[in-house]
């Protein structure tokens, strides 16, 4: 499994990385992101690159 | 074994390096920065960054494992080059011989020649710059921009927040009015005047004024507006120089084909601010986009070019498609872009007004090539699904 993180101190809730991997990260009605944070091993590659296009590099992977 | 040289630790470097490490290419990589600084994010510099508690460690780019044994040459530029021989020098002297050259140099802040004394005068660039400048804004100081694009109406939010008094001086009409349009950006310096910016629009600076440091500019209306520092963003140049003597274009950054090749070349690319490329989703001239997600977007595509050449397979000739995209946040305001906003030739308000939250769709003769959202972020995945059908 692969764990993710948001530093919601950094996050601005651009929602970009909404668009790379949508089933681990969404923008509620508020307009605020949700996501999941255990995902299976292969979605690193979406994970990986929705943490490359935060424009506030607010995405931790492990 | 002389392998890929990068000339640029910014972003678009790192992505090169990245994307060469994930595409199979074990060879020599070498990262050349002219800052001292690893890979590091630049926009908090005229936000978070500038208001205080942010330092440039805290802004490092998440660097992955597989690129942990490429070499960094850190703190000396690119001077001279031969792409013929392989080889570029950079200020210290070295010189790096290369299979294969990825150019992310980057742009740098344009300086206007304006008689009157230098002392005062500064750009938001790099981290050194941020620091520098932050330690101007001290409440009361009387703070004066130069330029009303988005790094010039950030600086202005974020030095309202520390109590300075903030004269806006600028050619264009309203303040970002390039990608916004006159009504958005007119309702974006409302929200500045009501923060207490003053504006000075479609002035031009003709003198700064003091002895040794600049305590005053004086304006072609003749208006003398008294200031500590000045913050000069009007624009940029492309860090191309050291390319020169190459036989390459180098007027408008460098043109590159869909694969990122340089334009006259067959073993460099050119990615992120600099690199002039065709997007498929837009039609008309190629152009340089200076948006943060470009980087990565031509970064990713020069990596793996870069690695099918010099594995010695075919480069894939696929159309350039990528969605460009910005942000800006100012106050509590959050303009986000899709598109080409700045292409439009028609702007229609669908929602809201500029003086509250709001989307703007832009057109040209093609249909929509652009949407920007203030305060509406939730609202804009659609229309990015809709430009991205474009192509």
């Amino acid at each position: 499994m692969i764990k993710v993180t948001i530093d919601m101190d950094k996050c601005q809730h651009y929602g970009q990385c909404c668009f790379e991997a949508p089933d681990v990260f969404s923008l509620d009605d508020a307009g605020h992101i949700v996501y999941v944070a255990e995902v299976a091993d292969d979605r690193r590659d979406d994970v990986e690159s929705a943490a490359d296009v935060c424009p506030m590099q607010a995405i931790e992977i492990s | 074994m002389a392998g890929v040289v990068i000339i640029g630790a910014g972003l678009g470097g790192l992505r090169v390096a990245e994307t060469l490490r994930a595409s199979g290419y074990a060879g020599e990589v070498t990262i050349v920065g002219d800052e001292i600084h690893l890979p590091y994010n630049r926009p908090p510099l005229s936000k978070e960054a500038l208001a205080g508690g942010v330092e440039v460690a805290d802004l490092e780019f998440r660097r992955k494992a597989h690129v942990d044994d490429v070499t960094w040459k850190l703190g000396s530029p690119a001077v001279t080059s031969s792409i013929k021989e392989g080889t570029v020098t950079l200020a210290d002297g070295t010189v790096l011989h290369f299979d294969a050259l990825a150019v992310a140099a980057g742009i740098r802040p344009r300086r206007l020649p304006i008689p009157g004394p230098q002392a005062g005068r500064v750009v938001l660039r790099t981290a050194e710059d941020a620091r520098e400048l932050r330690a101007a804004l001290v409440p009361g100081a009387k703070v004066l921009i130069m330029g009303a694009g988005f790094i010039g109406c950030e600086v202005a939010a974020t030095a309202r927040k520390v109590d300075c008094e903030v004269n806006i001086v600028a050619l264009d009409a309203e303040p970002m009015i390039r990608p916004l349009g006159a009504e958005l950006g007119a309702g974006m310096r409302r929200r500045h005047e009501a923060n207490g910016v003053n504006f000075h629009l479609g002035r031009t600076i003709t003198a700064f004024n003091g002895t040794d440091h600049v305590e005053s500019a004086t304006l072609d209306d003749g208006t003398v507006l008294a200031c500590d520092i000045v913050v000069e963003a009007v624009g940029s140049m492309a860090n191309v120089e050291w390319l020169d003597g190459n036989g390459l274009d180098l007027s408008d950054g460098l043109s590159v084909d869909d694969a990122m090749i340089v334009e006259g070349t067959t073993n460099v690319v050119a990615v992120g601010d600099i690199a002039r490329h065709h997007n498929v989703l837009f039609s008309g001239p190629k152009r340089r986009i200076e948006h943060w997600n470009m980087p990565t977007e031509t970064g990713k595509r020069a990596g793996q070019t870069l690695a099918a050449l010099l594995a010695g397979e075919e480069v894939s000739q696929a159309p350039f498609s990528a969605m460009p995209s910005f942000w800006s946040d100012q106050y509590s305001h959050k303009i986000q872009s899709f598109g080409m906003p700045g292409n439009a030739t028609r702007i229609e308000i669908v929602s809201g007004t500029p003086d509250e939250a709001c989307i703007a769709e832009y057109f040209d003769d093609s249909g929509l090539v652009g949407v920007i959202g203030i305060d509406k972020t939730s609202e804009l995945a659609p229309y990015r699904k809709l430009l991205m059908e474009r192509g």
